[in-house]
This record gives C-alpha cells, sequence and structure tokens, in this order.
C-alpha cells in the first residue's frame, strides 16, 4: 500500500487503518465484531469485597490524583451513594438490599471499559479509544470539551473538569493502559486484600465467572454483569442479589451504542444524494409550470391585442361609413335647401 | 478493499469517514452535473427557434 | 447625514437601549468570569448532568428557531411560491444571525472553543452525530452568508458580484435545504446515543424525524412571528409590496404550518405506539407529555386552521408565538427535563443564574444586530437600484 494511500485512509478517521496490513485474509469478518481477541478484563466478584476502599486509595496514588477531602481509611463516606469524579477515578459504595439484610454489599464503581464503548462513539474528535489491551483510552490533546460523552455513557462515568478555565479535561479510569501495556497489574486489582478484583484475558475472565456461577449456585444469582450490556464490557460482574438492588441499571439493553445511532448517520448520505434529486425536480416542475403559464398569459394578451385591434377595425369602418352617410345627408339636405331656395326665389320673381 | 475490524466502532468510523468523503464529492459533482443537464436548455417555449 | 446622527443620539436614550446596555454589561462581566474561573464559576453544569441551557435552550432552540431561513428559502425558489417573495430576506437574515448566535453561544459552553475547528483539520470522529451536526451548521452559514451577501451588496453599490450571487440562489437554497434537513434532524438523534438517560416518551428512534418536522413548523412560525414584529417596529422600513404582501405571506404559512403540524401530531402518536408507551401516559411525565402534545401541538394546528379558514390574521400571528413555544417545550423537554429522568431530583439540573444571564446575553446581542442591519440594508424592501428577478 502506497503512502499517498494511507494517508488518504488516515484522514478519513480509519481507526483500523493501521490493523489493515496484512489482515485481507479475514475479510468477511466485517460482519459481525467480536472485540480484540486478547484484550484483558476484570471481574468484581461483589460478594468478595469488603468496602475497605484500599482499591480507591491505590487509584488514586497511581494516578496521581489530588488527595481526597476525606481519608481513604475513613469508612463513613460508603454510607453516601458516590459516583466517579474527576478526582476520584473509582469509588466503592455501599448497598443494603432488603433481602440481605442486616449484611452491606459493597460494590466498586468505575469505568467499565466497553468493547463498544459509548464514550467512544459521541466523540466527534475520537479522543476516545477502545485499544487491543481491553482500556478505553482518553487523549486530551484533543478534546474540544462538548461533553457529548458524558451524555452518552450509560453507566454515568466520565467527570469533567468543570473549575479549570484553560485546560479542562475529562477524567475516568484508564484501566492503567500505561501499567498494564508494561505488563503491570491495574492499581486497583493490584492492592485488592481479598481478591475481589481478578485480572486476566476476558475469555477467561469469562470462564472464572461461570465456572464459580456454576460451583456455588446458591452464593450467586446467575447473570454476569457486563458480558452482554451494551455490547459487553471489560469489567465484569458477579453478584448474590439482582443487579438493579446495587445500583447498577439492568435496563440497558444488550444494543452496542454505535449501533444506536447507526440508522440515523445511515440516513445522512441518502439525504445527499436524493434530496437535491427532489428538490430540483420540483424545482423544474414549477419553473415548467411557469413557463406554461407564462406562454399562456403570453397567448391571452397577444389574442387581446389582436380582438382590440380588429374592434378597432371594426368601429374605424363603422365610423367611415357614418361619416359617409353624414356627408351624404348634408349634401342632400344642402342640395335641397338649395333647391327650395331656388324654387322659393323663382316665386319671388313671378310674383 | 478488503480490511478487518475487530470493533464495530472503527469499522463504522472507517465507514463514515468514506462517506463523508463521498458526499463531499457528490454535492460537487451534482452542481456539476445539474449544469450539465440543462446547459441546453432554452428559456424560450419554442425549442427549435435557434 | 447629520440628521440621522443627531436621530441616533436621541434614539440612545431609549428605555429598551438603556436595558440592553445593562445585559450587555452584565454579559460582559459574566464572559469575563467564564474565561477566567472556568465551567464551575458560572454554571450549575455537573458530572451528572453535562448539558445544560446553553445546549438545550442556546443550541437546540437557536437551530431550532432559525429555521425560517431554509423553509422560506425553499418556499420561494424551489416551490415557486414567489408571491411570498418578500419574506426571503428578513428570514435569511434572521436565520443566519440566528445560526451564527449559535456558533458564538457553544464558546461558552464548549471547555476549550479555540479547539472548535478541531474536528474538521485534527481528526474526525465521523460515528459521532456532533459531528455531524457541527460539518453541517458550519457549512450552512457559509451557505446563508452567500445567501445573503446581496443585500450587503446592494448596499454597497457592488453590482457585478450581485449578479453572479443571484445566479447562484437556486443551488444555494438546495444546499440550503440539505443542510438544514440533515442537522436539524441530527439534533435530535444526538439523544439517540442515550435510551437509558432519556424518558422514553421522548426517547424514540424517530427522533431525528421529529426534530425535523418540527424544524419545519418552528420555521414558519418564526417567519410569521417576526413579520409580526417587524410590522410593529420597521414598518416605516418597509416597502409597498413588503406591506401588500405581508398578509398573504401570513395565510400561506399559517396554512402550511397548520398542515406540517397535524403530520408532526401524527407521527408523534405512532412513536408512542411503536415504542408500546401508552403506559407512561398516565404518569406524571405522562400529563407533562400530553400537555405538550396537545396544548403545543394539537392546539396550535387548530388554531392555524381556524385562523386561516376565517382569514384572521391576528389570530394567526397570536398561533405563531404559541407554536414557538411549544417547539422551545419541546427541545427543553428533551434536552434537560426529560433527560436524566431516573436521578434523585438532588441530582438534576437547574440552571444557574448567570448560565441563564448569558443566554440573554446573547438574544440581546442578536436583536441589536438584526436592528442595525435593519435599519441600514435593503431587508424591508426592494433596493431602488434592482429588482427581484
Ligand atoms: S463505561 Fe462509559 S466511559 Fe467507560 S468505556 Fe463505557 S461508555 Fe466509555
Ligand atoms: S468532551 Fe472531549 S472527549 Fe468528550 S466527546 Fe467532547 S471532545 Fe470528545
Ligand atoms: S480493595 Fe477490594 S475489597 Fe477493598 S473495596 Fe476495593 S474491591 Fe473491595
Amino acid at each position: 500500500m502506497s503512502l499517498t494511500r494511507r494517508r488518504f485512509l488516515g484522514w478519513m478517521g480509519a481507526a483500523g487503518a493501521g490493523t489493515l496490513v496484512g489482515r485481507q485474509a479475514e475479510a468477511a469478518a466485517n460482519v459481525h465484531f467480536t472485540g480484540y481477541p486478547d484484550s484483558f478484563a476484570v471481574l468484581h466478584d461483589i460478594t468478595l469485597c469488603v468496602g475497605c476502599r484500599s482499591c480507591e486509595a491505590a487509584c488514586n496514588t497511581v494516578n496521581e490524583l489530588p488527595p481526597p477531602n476525606r481519608p481513604f481509611k475513613d469508612l463513613t463516606v460508603l454510607d453516601q451513594h458516590r459516583r466517579t469524579t474527576s478526582k476520584t477515578y473509582t469509588v466503592v459504595n455501599r448497598f443494603q438490599p432488603a433481602s440481605q439484610a442486616p449484611k452491606s454489599i459493597f460494590v466498586k464503581k468505575q469505568c467499565n471499559h466497553c468493547l463498544e464503548p459509548a464514550c467512544a462513539s459521541a466523540c466527534f474528535v475520537r479522543a476516545f479509544k477502545k485499544s487491543p489491551e481491553g482500556a478505553v483510552t482518553y487523549d486530551p490533546t484533543v478534546c474540544v470539551g462538548c461533553r457529548y460523552c458524558m451524555v452518552a455513557c450509560p453507566f454515568e462515568i466520565p467527570a469533567y473538569e468543570y473549575e479549570k478555565a484553560l485546560d479542562p479535561k475529562v477524567m475516568k479510569c484508564t484501566m492503567c493502559h500505561p501499567r498494564v501495556k508494561n505488563g503491570q497489574l491495574p492499581g486497583c486489582v493490584q492492592a485488592c486484600p481479598k481478591e475481589a478484583l481478578t485480572f486476566g484475558k476476558r475469555k477467561d475472565i469469562l470462564n472464572i465467572a461461570r465456572e464459580r456461577i456454576h460451583k456455588y449456585p446458591q452464593r450467586y444469582i446467575d447473570h454476569i454483569y457486563g458480558e452482554s450490556e451494551m455490547g459487553g464490557t471489560s469489567w465484569l460482574y458477579l453478584s448474590s442479589v439482582p443487579f438493579s438492588q446495587i445500583g447498577m441499571r439492568e435496563d440497558l439493553g444488550t444494543t452496542p451504542a454505535p449501533e444506536l445511532t447507526s440508522g440515523a448517520l445511515g440516513a445522512v448520505p441518502i439525504v445527499v444524494g436524493l434530496w437535491p434529486v427532489l428538490l430540483t425536480g420540483i424545482y423544474a416542475i414549477t419553473q415548467r409550470k411557469e413557463k406554461v403559464s407564462a406562454e399562456e398569459q403570453r397567448l391571452a394578451v397577444s389574442q387581446a391585442v389582436e380582438h382590440a385591434r380588429q374592434s378597432a377595425e371594426l368601429d374605424m369602418v363603422r365610423a367611415m361609413e357614418k361619416a359617409e352617410k353624414d356627408k351624404e345627408t348634408a349634401i342632400k339636405q344642402a342640395v335641397k335647401k338649395a333647391m327650395d331656395e331656388a324654387v322659393k326665389a323663382q316665386q319671388e320673381v313671378k310674383a | 478493499m478488503p480490511c478487518e475490524f475487530f470493533t464495530l466502532q472503527d469499522f463504522m468510523t472507517y465507514t463514515k469517514g468514506i462517506t463523508y468523503i463521498l458526499m463531499l464529492v457528490s454535492l460537487c459533482a451534482i452542481t456539476g452535473f445539474w449544469l450539465f443537464l440543462t446547459e441546453r436548455d432554452t428559456d424560450e417555449p419554442h425549442h427549435h427557434s435557434k | 447625514m447629520s440628521d440621522e446622527k443627531s436621530l441616533s443620539v436621541n434614539k440612545a436614550l431609549t428605555p429598551f437601549n438603556m436595558v440592553a446596555g445593562i445585559i450587555l454589561l452584565i454579559g460582559m462581566v459574566i464572559t469575563i468570569l467564564r474565561f477566567t474561573g472556568g465551567l464551575a464559576a458560572v454554571s450549575n453544569l455537573t458530572d451528572d448532568n453535562p448539558w445544560g441551557i446553553w445546549i438545550g435552550f442556546d443550541l437546540l432552540c437557536g437551530v431550532a428557531l432559525a429555521a425560517g431561513g431554509y423553509v422560506t428559502s425553499a418556499a420561494v425558489y424551489i416551490f415557486g411560491l414567489k408571491r411570498y417573495h418578500s419574506a426571503v430576506r428578513p428570514a435569511i437574515l434572521t436565520g443566519f444571525l440566528g445560526y451564527a448566535l449559535v456558533v458564538f453561544a457553544l464558546h461558552y459552553d464548549v471547555g476549550r472553543p479555540w479547539r472548535l475547528p478541531y474536528p474538521f483539520i485534527v481528526q474526525q470522529g465521523t460515528t459521532s452525530l456532533l459531528f455531524e451536526v457541527g460539518a453541517c451548521v458550519a457549512l450552512y452559514l457559509t451557505v446563508l452568508f452567500i445567501e445573503f451577501t446581496p443585500a450587503v451588496m446592494e448596499w454597497l453599490g457592488l453590482k457585478r458580484a450581485r449578479t453572479i450571487v443571484v445566479r447562484l440562489t437556486m443551488l444555494l437554497t438546495i444546499f440550503g435545504v440539505v443542510l438544514s434537513t440533515l442537522h436539524q434532524s441530527s439534533l435530535g438523534a444526538l439523544y439517540l446515543i442515550a435510551p437509558s438517560k432519556l424518558h422514553p416518551l421522548w426517547y424514540s428512534t424517530y427522533l431525528p424525524v421529529y426534530f425535523f418536522v418540527s424544524s419545519i413548523i418552528a420555521g414558519l412560525s418564526m417567519v410569521l412571528f417576526e413579520s409580526t414584529l417587524s410590522h410593529h417596529y420597521f414598518s416605516h422600513k418597509m416597502d409597498k409590496t413588503h406591506l401588500a404582501e405581508a398578509d398573504n405571506v401570513t395565510l400561506g404559512f399559517g396554512k402550511a404550518a397548520s398542515l406540517v403540524l397535524a403530520g408532526y401530531f401524527t407521527i408523534k402518536i405512532i412513536g408512542i405506539a411503536i415504542a408500546d408507551n401508552w403506559h407512561y401516559l398516565t404518569t406524571g411525565y405522562g400529563a407533562w407529555f400530553l400537555l405538550e402534545l396537545l396544548g403545543f401541538v394539537a392546539l396550535p394546528c387548530l388554531m392555524y386552521a381556524v385562523g386561516v379558514r376565517d382569514r384572521n390574521v391576528k389570530l394567526i400571528r397570536w398561533t405563531a408565538g404559541w407554536t414557538i413555544l411549544g417547539i422551545v417545550l419541546n427541545r427543553l423537554n428533551i434536552s434537560l427535563i426529560a433527560f436524566n429522568w431516573q436521578l434523585p431530583s438532588s441530582q438534576r439540573y437547574v440552571p444557574h443564574w448567570m448560565e441563564i444571564m448569558v443566554s440573554v446575553f446573547i438574544v440581546t446581542i442578536g436583536i441589536l444586530i438584526f436592528r442595525f442591519i435593519v435599519t441600514r440594508m435593503p431587508i424591508m424592501y426592494e433596493h431602488p437600484d434592482y429588482h427581484s428577478h
């Protein structure tokens, strides 16, 4: 492939341009997408989590985030239901579902690193990218700050640095992408004392999860959250109670985010292709109508003119005739008068 | 051009990219085509008058 | 000339100008705050509510209400309704101003406004509906600008340049309609990606169609509304044609608006049926939805129809205002009121007063520029040296 061609593709935003070379044999695969085959994932076994917040602390350290308002040792913060913010990529919340009382259930929350990220689909500068390792990474050097990614994310994860005037960024968990690339574990996974977090290839992680459900059917509900939610995520969850009771939405469906907009996007080129045809067509018809009516008008006008001319001629003829008649009468009268006078004169002479 | 993508997102980025270029091209082309199509049209109602 | 100047000095002291001046002043102070303290300093935007009224009102309503430009020019140039020719220029002007202000308003909202051209020159996020909106708005702004230039050229006396642009009118109109169709509908499509956040009564796969159709309604109503205002304030600037055509324009546009509203009502109902959302109608949100649908779609449809039948120009004008309110309500419902409906009320968004002030500030700028242009350029009348073609 020539350089110019590749550059051309690059402009078009061919995110896959780099992967094009040498993969032509698998061309037929563009029908169904299953994600990067060797990407990583994390399993969060909610039943094992004790809410110690070690993962939060580790996340704070490895990502060099600002120190928290209250120390990570302070477990009272668990009582509020927190969400991720620009200063905290991950939070642990406590839930007390009625069915489990008085036991508490702790759930860790962070970016789920979707297989088909809504944030990436929404971003108009492609600041987000699903990496082959599994992380959804963010490039602050292109981000405009429209915050459409935050509107799009179904898990309400990305946060924004609203207080910054000049260089605000979208902030979210990176799945420790740089560490993973170096062969290290994500900060939170490494810090967890209870093995509530397991890191591995997504394929293997899914198998581990299935196995646990199979082995301990009493302990787990039969659902791996993230296996297919929004097209699947790279963070997977196991729980003992329905996920909707512990602050995780179960009504998201399995449609991957890009599919939600593909219909509307697909209609765009159709409009571009057919609207001009339709509109010029209508335009041509109105023009045609106008032309016809103009022609009719012209005809009508010329007819009227003709009519006027004819009637004028008629008038003229009549006038002439009338004049002729008048003249005749006048002559007759004059002759009669003259005769009368002559007769009178003669009679006068006689008398 | 055969190529493979692992995610629908990448596939769409790629195909929509091409579509956007095609749309630009077609907008220009339709202008030209319209001119070509109507070039010999006369404004007079009698076409053979020339 | 000197007469005019003394006149404008007198004018400068009207209450309107004083209020406008105060608004501009406050606006400028907030602008400084915004660009020194960040969005947090002037807005109530949060991580849960990333879009506030600057998107919901300034962008969504702004673009919808600026639809008069494409609706009118399409009616006149493409559908051949030459009778309404005098409505074209004011509509294009307000369209152009509207879009320019929308883009201006976006500079407040986005985090790094100087990067706004990035989607086109640095990296193209082609799967984003926002990319689509951005590209179309940018192109359409250019088209509107060119369409509007004849008035400027007449004002400046550039006859040759004017002839060239006038010959392009048809093509520009078609491009304008294509681009408008696209971005008006794409604004609705922006929300397609968030089915979990927008209330099901408002979320629909038809959102793009709804936005497009309602933009036609908004465009027609805005033309009627503006002409009412203009008649009130600028009638001395209007020529005989404009004044004589005004009632015709009102009746014709009223009829069109009534028809389109009827169609819009129908597809809204179909939208509920398709998603089987009937049961939501009995909830609180359902009542709110019905208010929008019956009070601001069905009712104006009927009122327009009655107005046209009775040739009641006054009724049509009032209806236009009502319809515009309805469109604004619809856009705010989708972007703010029915958005994030599942969040507890403590996490919901209520605009900060400074956000509202910025919107008021931007609208004021719009009105001032409109007044400036209308009192100087041949908008409401035909320039004596030129004839409409
Ligand atoms: S969870 Fe949200 S932020 Fe994370 S990848 Fe998915 S869509 Fe993007
Ligand atoms: S805020 Fe930044 S990352 Fe998010 S969609 Fe906008 S440009 Fe993309
Ligand atoms: S470190 Fe592990 S056990 Fe502790 S809160 Fe985090 S996930 Fe739960």
